[in-house]
């Protein structure tokens, strides 16, 4: 943690486990006897309990979404960029609740947790999850912090689609509902990215159907292989033509000297791949990749997102960046199409960054910007409700 | 340049949905919600604009008018405004029947190039007229389009484009007497509600 911590960010955090003793039904039939939700708050709620945030996480985030864990911790939270005081999400003005959603591996009821009814750990057991099973959970965490509207739920990717679901099961627990690089449903393209990833852990002799725990082994190499495909679609082929290009690590391309030739890319996707599996469950992944898989906004609403929407009560904002490919622009636009033939209030905006999918988690100038004079937005529409 | 708010009020139905073509800061759907209730979205693509929009409160899409309103339904909304936008499109001939679709009626606000001053100062300097109301070099401006009263009017009578009320008005905003009688000569800004005939 840098010693200047506390003026740059909320500084250190604690997570606070939490244990729902009910039977909580799923979307898929099956029920989970009770379930651990891991969590971390910053800022203060306030009297009337009308400032907080919620933060959905993507497919491989968790409830660490700003500051430190320790003072040797080296890398703040996923979203410290956007999460803390002075920032769009500005913890001197917002409660701001993050949540490993379960299924994860971070500390919240998933694979790797054990199954009451086995004594053993779920593995590849654990029930298959769709996006409003979370927002179930994230309700039940709503009701325990006596949270009865968010002034916003925020998500990016796989999280927007967690606060589009909001909007419709939920209309009247929120104020504002911000979808960032996110879609109404996956294209074909992004299902076979999906499923190229799980083919790679499957595949790994290792993994043991799953059960790879019993055997006392991880399928590691068939995660590495999955988050770096997943890592080339999150990015531009302009930033890792930039970034990267044909530089050598090692060796040289002179004739005959083959061995020991690795290009820089090559070395970086190593790096993304196992430093990845060394601390995300395989199992998961692939709980997490179907649930982003399943997700269709408006499948039972007779596939007309308009019709879905006008149950929404809520004022949207949708952001896109230029060079998102894995989720992009025009999918964007056509939630925004919809929120306003459904007449919504609705904003967006699309960021010019080179920095494909992953731009919703950096700096950005222009985002960091607009982000900020939305969540003044959201911040004033409190004040007015006084 | 902000457009006043009351050359426009007086032709929307209070609490009807407006869309505004380049809405600039937003202060015009700001207002015009604030005074009669509409429902309103902005189009712009000028990112300082659009935070401005933001600011606002109003609803701000981003979005560049050149290429269409495809994303647009058939008379999805009751007015489509565009002031002072006309001239800084690419085909403005498609984007008026791109509004004229969109909307059940339209109003178009554009500065007159056939203003006497514009033809003055071209006349006596022979140069491209810079002032406070366009105030851009002609190479270097978003204003790449400009016309006349009277060659705007030919461009409607050609597109059986409905002139249902016209106001044409001076630097001051108002309509005189000499820019109601020779609009093309003294009228500054003319503003136009237009619909499909």
């Amino acid at each position: 943690m840098p010693t200047d911590a506390r003026k740059q960010s909320v500084g250190l955090v604690t997570p606070i486990t939490h244990h729902f003793d009910h039977d909580f039904e799923l979307a898929c039939g099956k029920t989970l006897a009770g379930y651990d939700l891991v969590y971390e708050t910053y800022g203060e709620l306030n009297k009337d309990h009308s400032n907080a945030i919620l933060i959905c996480h993507a497919l491989s985030g968790n409830h660490h979404a700003a500051g430190y864990h320790s003072y040797d911790d080296k890398r703040p939270g996923w979203w410290d960029h956007y999460i803390g005081p002075g920032k769009p999400i500005d913890t001197n003005r917002f409660f701001v609740v993050a949540l490993n959603n379960i299924g994860g591996c971070s500390g919240s009821t998933g694979p790797t947790s054990i199954n009451p009814a086995t004594g053993k750990r779920w593995g590849s057991d654990f029930p298959g999850l769709r996006v409003r099973d979370w927002v179930k959970t994230q309700a039940e965490l709503a009701d325990l912090l006596e949270i009865d509207i968010w002034a916003a739920v925020v998500g990016g990717s796989l999280g927007g689609m967690q606060a589009l679901r909001w909007s419709l099961e939920h209309p009247q627990r929120l104020k504002h509902c911000v979808v960032i690089a996110s879609a109404m449903k996956l294209t074909a393209q992004n299902l076979a990215f999906n499923e190229v990833a799980r083919k790679a852990i499957t595949s790994d002799p290792a993994f043991h159907n799953g059960n790879y725990l019993d055997h006392d082994t991880l399928p590691r190499d068939g995660l590495a292989l999955a988050r770096m495909v997943g890592h080339i679609t999150y990015l531009s082929d302009e930033v890792l033509g930039s970034k990267f290009g044909r530089e050598l690590r090692s060796g040289s391309f002179e004739m005959g000297q083959d061995d020991g030739v690795e290009f820089q890319i090559q070395s970086y996707l190593k790096y993304q791949g196992e430093s990845f599996s060394s601390c995300f469950d395989a199992n998961s992944y692939i709980r997490m990749t179907q649930a982003l898989d399943f997700f269709d906004l408006a499948r039972e609403y007779d596939n007309d997102p308009v019709d879905a929407f006008k149950n929404a009560e809520c004022e949207f904002f949708v952001v896109s960046f230029s060079t998102d490919w894995r989720f992009s622009p025009a999918r964007s636009q056509e939630l925004v199409q919809s929120l306003i033939a459904a007449q919504k209030n609705v904003s967006y905006v699309e960021i010019e960054s080179k920095m494909g999918h992953d731009a919703f988690l950096l700096p950005n100038a222009r985002y960091q910007d607009i982000f900020s004079a939305y969540m003044n937005r959201v911040y004033k529409s409190i004040k007015r409700k006084k | 340049m902000r457009f006043p708010t009351e050359l426009v009020q007086p032709w929307i139905e209070p609490g009807s949905r407006v869309l505004d073509l380049g809405c600039g800061d937003g202060k015009l759907l700001h207002q015009l919600a604030k005074n009669i209730d509409i429902h309103g979205y902005g189009l712009e693509i000028d990112p300082y604009n659009i935070t401005a929009s933001i600011k606002q409160g109003i609803n701000i899409v981003e979005q560049d008018l050149d290429k269409g309103l495809s994303n647009f339904a058939d008379n999805s909304f009751d007015t489509v405004i565009m002031t002072q936008t006309l001239q800084a499109v690419r085909y403005p001939h498609l984007v008026l029947d791109e509004m004229l679709r969109v909307g059940k009626q339209c109003i178009v606000a554009f500065p007159n190039f056939g203003h006497w001053r514009c033809r003055w100062y071209l006349n006596t300097r022979g140069k491209m007229p810079i002032s406070k109301f366009m105030p851009y070099t002609w190479y270097d401006t978003p204003n790449i389009h400009f016309c006349t009263v009277a060659d705007f009017e030919v461009l409607t009578e050609e597109k059986h484009i409905e002139l249902v009320n016209r106001r044409y008005v001076d630097h001051h905003n108002k309509s005189s007497s000499a820019a109601r009688m020779w609009p093309n000569l003294f009228a500054v800004t003319a503003i136009y509600r237009i619909t499909k005939e």
